[in-house]
């Protein structure tokens, strides 16, 4: 008796929804390990809590384009040394102190300190100094001129968080944004409540609640069960056909910004030699990888770069397939017999899937890949740190991050004298157009070096109810942003 | 009964002694640094270095280990490296879904193995008894997280009677059973399989027994001498096979956690190795170690009410 109450109840609450529903159950592949985004690198934490609970001086939007958050407007100065951002007025944090230049130099100098973990600490070497001019106006004087830093401090680890709240930020984050925290069941769920008090426009839902689930089949039950209204970063490519059929849902196909290479080590024989990479990367087809391995996701790249960029330059055509080419250069660089070498995969599945077909295809040019699978942990010990390996897989899925190539010691351990003065002089500039060439011509010096096999853009697949709209199709940063989202009956 | 009780925990205090050191020392080996996982592949090396001497990371191994078991001993079990948490809340909290997902499986597996291993030892070679037989092969042979597919395509998807997975936390008890349903019927199949099977070939051992004849001869009914001298007798083995289905049932139902992400212990480690959230590895590890110990003392207590001769010994 009791068990058919609740059903009609939930049968009743389920009619009552329909009328006005403001709350969202959206579900995410990994949990966050803490809740502050200025001290760890794990993804997660943005995507729950980036623009809804901690905003910073400028934000991302689902396009790309950064724009203005609690800086509302800046002026630069001519020789690009010296940043001035206004702020938004009458901005309270969640626990009720306000928010003013005070905690824009706080949040700064507490990420670039000496004792600093913040994970992406580099966003912030330009900057020399952080003054309060007043309340409502901060000035970043730099060592040098940075063009990229609007966009450095867009990045969820460069968001405002106040003196008064940092000692449980991990447990509690208090922000500025348009939701705050409100309880997080470890291993289950992070609830976020509707900020009442928030600055700018109030966001549609009351409420919303992100839920972890990692395993593909748990993923696809939530999914038609409607437990979920949400599923952003789908983990099964393979049933998202169904999903699309089916007149409930609706599949929302986006890119995110993992480039996803087969990177080779630079400074161990035989990959020393620009022949032998030039090899691989003729020996590799890139869309036979991206259909046995992604169930067809993916942009081809050429490049260790976006192709939703506007800056992207297609060099798919450097390396095309062809198996012959790849024997001669073999043949060339001394290796007519082949050679043998490793391929260390991490878990994700482009990795583990795709280190299948890469290995069978370099096989029919006489490359023997031995591959051996590693957890993260292993590959950051092994391959990342240690640098011993020939050949792996992975995404590298930061934003607008070539200038990994201008860093001799990175694990591709690449050497350009010529890449890294080109890294300095984009840096020191700000003129949008010259900054494009530059970009162009990077992407150019990185793809005719053969530096690494160049993969894939990683697609970012989102299923949701129908009847939503204003989620972020594409992933410029890892994020949820759920201000605009909301139930259109 | 005394000296026997004291000898149990001598070896319980040993064996826990000897467990954590090995755990200690598996953990450590295993290579990887939880600092750099944090941190990702952009991090700087004093950044690494901040975040290691934050942790305690940098200490060397023998002052942790002694670090980490004093604290166990009052009751502190360090601070998780990744959630931030001490390790004893983070255990706290998936210890209130796995306790009671293990309980509720054994429970079911218990209702169903008991009547269906008495009727088929009751009934040897006959039909009921071949039903029981065929039906709990099934049982074996079926994977749980295989089941556990197949109740969620059922109950959740079609039918909807029952969440497809996640756990509500037990504000709303009746909401909480209903979570755990589906996952603790997929537990449950198997093992009240093995448990029916066991309870059947031990019946039909004590049912040969000269004392069964004994019983008959002195007039007793099939049924009575089933009920006071058969089903006690064989229980001694099915006590056993209870007590490690439930040191199992808590952390063993990793599959099933994952299908029906429930936040339970089973995952819990799964996660902390990937993350080599070292400390939470270590004291999870050690937590079980110690509720398998206890299971087995306790089990060896039940022996003891079961079989008179064994409190002598």
């Amino acid at each position: 008796m009791t068990f058919r109450l609740t059903l009609a109840a939930a049968l009743l609450g389920g009619t009552a929804a329909l009328a006005q529903q403001t709350d969202l159950t959206i579900a995410i592949q990994l949990e966050p390990p803490h809740l502050d985004p200025t001290s760890a690198a794990a993804g997660a934490i943005d995507s729950v809590l980036y623009s809804n609970v901690f905003e910073g001086l400028t934000r991302f939007t689902g396009d790309g384009a950064i724009v203005p958050a609690l800086a509302r407007t800046w002026e630069i100065s001519d020789d690009g040394l010296t940043y001035t951002f206004h702020l938004a007025e009458g901005v309270v944090f969640h626990d009720g102190t306000t928010f003013d230049a005070e905690d824009v130099k706080f949040s700064l100098d507490r990420a670039r300190a000496e004792d600093s973990t913040n994970a992406q600490k580099a966003l912030f070497s330009d900057i020399a100094e952080v003054t309060v001019i007043d309340p409502a106006t901060v000035e970043l004087t730099l060592n040098a001129p940075n063009g990229n830093l609007l966009f450095n401090l867009a990045w969820g680890d460069a968001v405002m968080v106040a003196p008064e709240s940092i000692e449980d930020i991990q447990q509690t984050p208090i922000g500025t944004g348009p939701f705050k925290f409100d309880e997080w069941r470890k291993g289950d769920s992070v609830r976020l409540v509707q900020n009442a008090d928030y600055w700018g426009d109030a966001p549609h839902l009351t409420e919303a609640t992100f839920k972890f689930i990692s395993d593909p089949t748990a993923a696809f039950a939530a999914m038609m069960a409607q437990d979920i209204d949400v599923f952003s970063g789908y983990p099964a490519p393979e049933n998202l056909p169904q999903f699309q059929g089916d007149p409930r849902f609706q599949v929302l196909l986006g890119s995110s910004e993992g480039e996803t290479i087969l990177a080779m080590n630079n400074k161990q024989p035989p990959f020393d030699d620009p022949r032998v990479r030039e090899a691989v990367a003729h020996a590799i087809d890139r869309q036979a990888i991206i259909d046995g391995a992604m169930f067809g996701l993916g942009t081809p790249i050429g490049t260790h770069f976006a192709p939703h960029n506007p800056d992207y330059v297609d060099l798919t055509g450097l390396s095309p397939h062809d198996p012959d080419r790849a024997r001669m250069l073999l043949v060339d660089a001394g290796y007519a017999e082949g050679f043998k070498t490793t391929l260390k995969l991490p878990p994700p599945s482009y990795a583990r899937r795709g280190g299948e077909i890469i290995a069978a295809q370099l096989r029919n040019v006489g490359i023997e890949a031995e591959i051996t699978n590693l957890e993260w942990a292993q590959w950051l010990e092994e391959v990342f740190k240690g640098k011993g390996y020939g050949l792996t897989i992975v995404s590298h899925t930061e934003p607008l991050d070539i200038g990994i190539y201008a860093r001799p010691d990175y694990y591709f351990q690449y050497d350009s004298q010529e890449f890294r003065a080109l890294m300095t002089t984009l840096n020191a500039t700000t003129d949008p157009a010259a900054r494009s060439d530059m970009l162009a011509e990077a992407q150019t010096l990185i793809a005719r070096d053969y530096v690494n096999g160049f993969l894939f853009q990683l697609a970012f697949p989102t299923v949701a109810d129908a009847r939503i709209e204003g989620l972020w199709v594409n992933q410029p940063t890892q994020a949820n942003p759920l201000a605009q989202v909301r139930w259109t009956q | 009964m005394l000296a026997y009780l004291t000898r149990r925990l001598i070896s319980l205090v040993l064996s826990l002694a000897v467990a954590s050191a090995v755990i200690f020392l598996v953990v450590e080996v295993a290579p990887g640094d939880p600092a750099s996982y944090m941190l990702g592949i952009n991090a700087q090396p004093e950044t690494l270095a901040a975040l290691r001497q934050e942790l305690g990371l940098d200490l060397p191994k023998w002052q942790r280990y002694l670090a980490w078991t004093t604290g166990m001993l009052s009751g502190d079990f360090g601070m998780s490296y990744t959630y931030r948490a001490p390790v004893s809340e983070i255990i706290g909290e998936r210890l209130w879904i796995s306790l009671p997902l293990a309980l509720f499986a054994l429970t079911l597996a218990v209702l169903l193995a008991f009547p269906a291993g008495l009727i088929a030892a009751a009934t040897r070679g006959r039909a009921p008894d071949l039903g029981v037989m065929a039906f709990s092969q099934l049982g074996v042979a079926i994977p749980n997280f295989w089941f556990a597919m197949l109740l969620v395509l059922g109950f959740a998807i079609t039918w909807r009677i029952f969440p497809s997975g996640g756990f509500p936390g037990w504000e709303d008890p009746l909401q909480a059973i209903r979570a755990l349903t589906l996952p603790a019927v997929a537990l449950a199949l198997p093992q009240a399989a093995i448990l029916a099977r066991v309870l059947r070939s031990s019946l039909i051992d004590a049912l040969g027994e000269d004392y069964i004849r004994t019983a008959r001869a002195k007039g007793l009914t099939r049924t009575q001498t089933l009920w006071r001298h058969g089903v006690r007798n064989a229980l001694i083995p099915v006590l056993t096979i209870i007590g490690l289905q439930f040191s199992f049932l808590i952390a063993g139902g990793i599959i099933i956690e994952q299908v029906f992400y429930l936040p339970g212990l089973g995952r819990l480690i799964f996660q902390a190795i990937s993350q080599r959230d070292l400390i939470v590895v270590e004291s999870t590890v050690m937590l079980l170690v110690f509720a398998v110990i206890l299971v087995n003392f306790l089990t060896d207590l039940a022996y003891a009410l079961a079989d008179p001769r064994l409190r002598h010994r």
